[in-house]
């Protein structure tokens, strides 16, 4: 996998919540047996008109936005199917970060984004970045306000910036110590896994896996 | 210290706690199907590594499949290279398959169970998110992305880092009529689709010590819907039974058994372990429950008016609007006063020999209304082995209904069976986001008895009410 470091880019909103992976990557998409060609597929029954055409009413497909490498959206992102074909298809179109609200605290708080989802962008590079309802609210705000509205997010220090026409506004938010070494080293993790082969191999000689073995 | 079922499993699994904060987890059945694993496999391929457990594998093929009189020949030629592609993958690897035409073909989380692949007290995972599923016998099962598919298999292992604990009990019995799918379609209607979101549930109390193995199925196949990892049932006599009574290969025999038996009994949560959340539901009041929304958290008791802008916690007025625009229905309409297209019997969620007994109960000496296309779809070859010994197709057939062969169908709709743009849908399955079962199509989530008696009417009616 590369390395994440650095990102800066236009930011785009998705004004919605609880975006499903059907929705990401409609099931025509899965059939491939491949790992690339995803990217136009992207939000495909509202990105494109039943004709095939670009659907005017989305709002990602705005002249403003076609540059655009991060997304802003609501809360519960990524939920339903665990098809990393959703995460392969952002990746593929040009999307770097995504960010969504969180919402309650404590024991209560609910991520901003389904849990297979966050995992299967932490294994293709894709940062996805918490912020609160209050947050995400603003960041909505100024992107609405202001056409070409550029972020920046710096994964090592961990902080969102936007630079709007009036100064920069910085955003900190909590990211997985684990992930991040990974995305910043860019790191392959059946080969950290494997590391640890002697460990698997020792935990094998006395796990019983119930398993009653049957002659094919 | 007191432990709940899910620690007792977890530390089970634990190889090495990681420097990083994650735990390395043994995984010990890793089930796979066509599409979410040829890319998996071509990654080891690349890399020239090899399956470590192909005996802890198993195959089949399920999302592409036709469950019509063509299923042995698959037109589409893309659907026909991705079951082609895990065909050339299991037989270069080494892995049990079965695939179309096999008699224990079948939906990858219906034949899990059925051939004592998932038995108590293990890690089992499978790239989809209805693996929660196979929680129902005390055993730790969860939906992985293809990247962990190939992890899986190169290393028979994940990385993973413990998720929270969320006890959901439910007090009480339920009414007559009123069944596991309505158990859970409540709950998301309280907690939402991210609601358990980080969490793993166990579902507890009166109510789910009394279900069925096939019905206690049917809540953990949901759990992802409640945004939790995975949903999680104690082991008990009925989950015993159900390991027992019928011809599991896979399931461990003699004096395997015996330990086996004598670690499963032990694995139920002490008494005084505590939770990150708990949440009680009186079974005694829950409804017959019916989707009317995009989100499977939309959804209401069937004899509720369909919710106004500002009614539906958790979703904002405009979430609301699109749902009702996209699924065609007015605020304060009654859930029967639509026409129904289709109904739909079968999916990982509502396939089983017990699903199928409670719809033709429903069906037995009715037909469908005449605009209605109804289609019984079993889970597995054996589910309809079994049916049919029964005689429950003769009752479906009677009825008017279609009698399809095994598959996921129309729950997804990357198969033959789909719903055209606005088709209305009365479905046993999962997900009733936008298009999930045809581009436009329009579904509504509910239990096989509140589908066949839909099914008969035309439309929804209160099952609790209707002879």
């Amino acid at each position: 996998m590369e390395a994440f470091t650095t990102h800066r880019g236009i930011l785009a909103p998705l004004d919605r919540a609880n975006v499903d992976t059907d929705q990401i990557i409609p099931k025509q998409f899965l059939k491939s047996i491949k790992r690339t060609g995803f990217g136009p597929s992207a939000f495909f029954d509202w990105r494109y008109t039943l004709e095939g055409k670009p659907n005017p009413e989305f709002e990602l497909n705005e002249p403003r936005y076609e540059q655009r490498s991060l997304l802003v959206t609501r809360n519960n992102f990524g939920c339903g199917s665990s098809r990393e074909h959703a995460v392969w298809s952002l990746a593929q179109d040009g999307y770097k970060v995504i960010i969504a609200p969180y919402r309650g605290e404590g024991n209560d708080r609910v991520p901003g984004f389904a849990d297979i989802f966050k995992n299967n962008c932490s294994k293709n590079g894709v940062v996805t970045v918490e912020l609160s309802e209050e947050e995400v609210e603003e960041i909505f705000q100024a992107v609405y306000g202001e056409e070409g509205l550029e972020a920046s997010l710096d994964l090592e220090a961990q902080v969102l910036t936007l630079h709007t026409s009036a100064g920069e506004t910085t955003f900190s938010f909590e990211y997985d110590p684990s992930v991040k070494n990974k995305l910043l080293l860019g790191l392959d993790d059946i080969e950290e896994s494997l590391q640890y082969l002697d460990d698997i191999t020792g935990f094998e000689t006395s796990h019983d896996t119930y398993i009653h073995p049957v002659e094919a | 210290m007191a432990k709940t079922l899910f620690e007792k499993i977890w530390d089970r699994h634990v190889v090495r706690e990681l420097p990083d904060g994650t735990s390395l987890i043994y995984i010990d059945r890793h089930l796979v199907h066509e599409v979410t694993s040829p890319q998996a496999f071509e990654g080891l391929r690349l890399t020239g590594r090899k399956v470590r457990h192909p005996e802890l594998t198993f195959s089949t093929m399920d999302h592409n499949v036709p469950t019509d009189e063509s299923r042995l020949t698959i037109k589409d030629p893309v659907s026909k290279a991705q079951v082609e592609a895990l065909e050339k993958n299991c037989g270069d690897f080494g892995i049990t398959l079965y695939g179309i035409g096999d008699d224990h073909q079948g939906i990858v989380h219906v034949i899990g169970p059925e051939m004592g692949i998932t038995v108590p007290g293990l890690t089992v995972v499978c790239g989809d998110s209805h693996t929660s599923t196979h929680g129902a016998f005390g055993t730790l099962a969860f939906g992985i992305g293809t990247s962990e598919v190939e992890h899986v298999l190169a290393t028979q292992t994940l990385r993973q880092k413990k998720p929270k604990t969320f006890k959901v009990e439910y007090t009480g019995q339920l009414q007559p009529h009123v069944h596991s799918k309505d158990m859970v379609l409540k709950l998301i209607g309280m907690i939402g689709t991210a609601g358990g979101t980080g969490s793993v549930f166990e579902f507890c109390g009166e109510a789910v010590e009394s279900l069925s193995m096939e019905a206690r199925m049917t809540i953990c196949n949901m759990s992802i819907e409640g945004g939790a990892k995975a949903g999680l049932i104690a082991p008990d006599q009925t989950t015993f039974d159900y390991i027992l009574a019928e011809d599991r290969p896979f399931a461990p025999k003699g004096a395997a058994l015996d330990k086996a038996m004598a670690e499963w009994k032990a694995l139920p949560t002490d008494p005084g372990a505590s939770f990150d959340r708990t949440l009680t539901i009186d079974a005694s009041q829950i409804a017959p429950q019916v989707s009317w929304g995009t989100s499977p958290g939309m959804v209401i008791d069937v004899d509720q008016p369909v919710p106004g802008l500002n009614d539906v916690p958790g979703y904002s007025a405009a979430d609301v609007q699109k749902a009702l625009d996209y699924m065609g229905l007015k605020a304060g309409q009654s859930m029967s006063d639509s026409d129904l297209d289709i109904v739909f019997i079968g999916s990982c969620t509502n396939s089983r020999i017990e699903d199928l007994r409670r719809a033709a109960k429903m069906l037995d000496g009715k037909k469908k209304a005449d605009h209605v296309r109804l289609m019984v779809v079993p889970g597995s070859q054996q589910v309809r082995k079994q049916a049919e010994e029964e005689g429950l197709d003769e009752v479906f057939k009677s009825a008017g209904a279609e009698w399809r062969w095994a598959g996921c169908s129309m729950c997804l709709a990357m198969n033959p069976d789909k719903l055209s743009p606005q088709e209305r849908c009365a479905s046993t399955s999962n997900r009733n986001f936008e298009g999930r079962q045809g581009a436009g199509g329009r579904t509504h989530l509910v239990s096989p008895e509140m589908a066949a008696a839909a099914a008969v009417e035309g439309r929804f009616v209160d099952i609790r009410n209707w002879n």
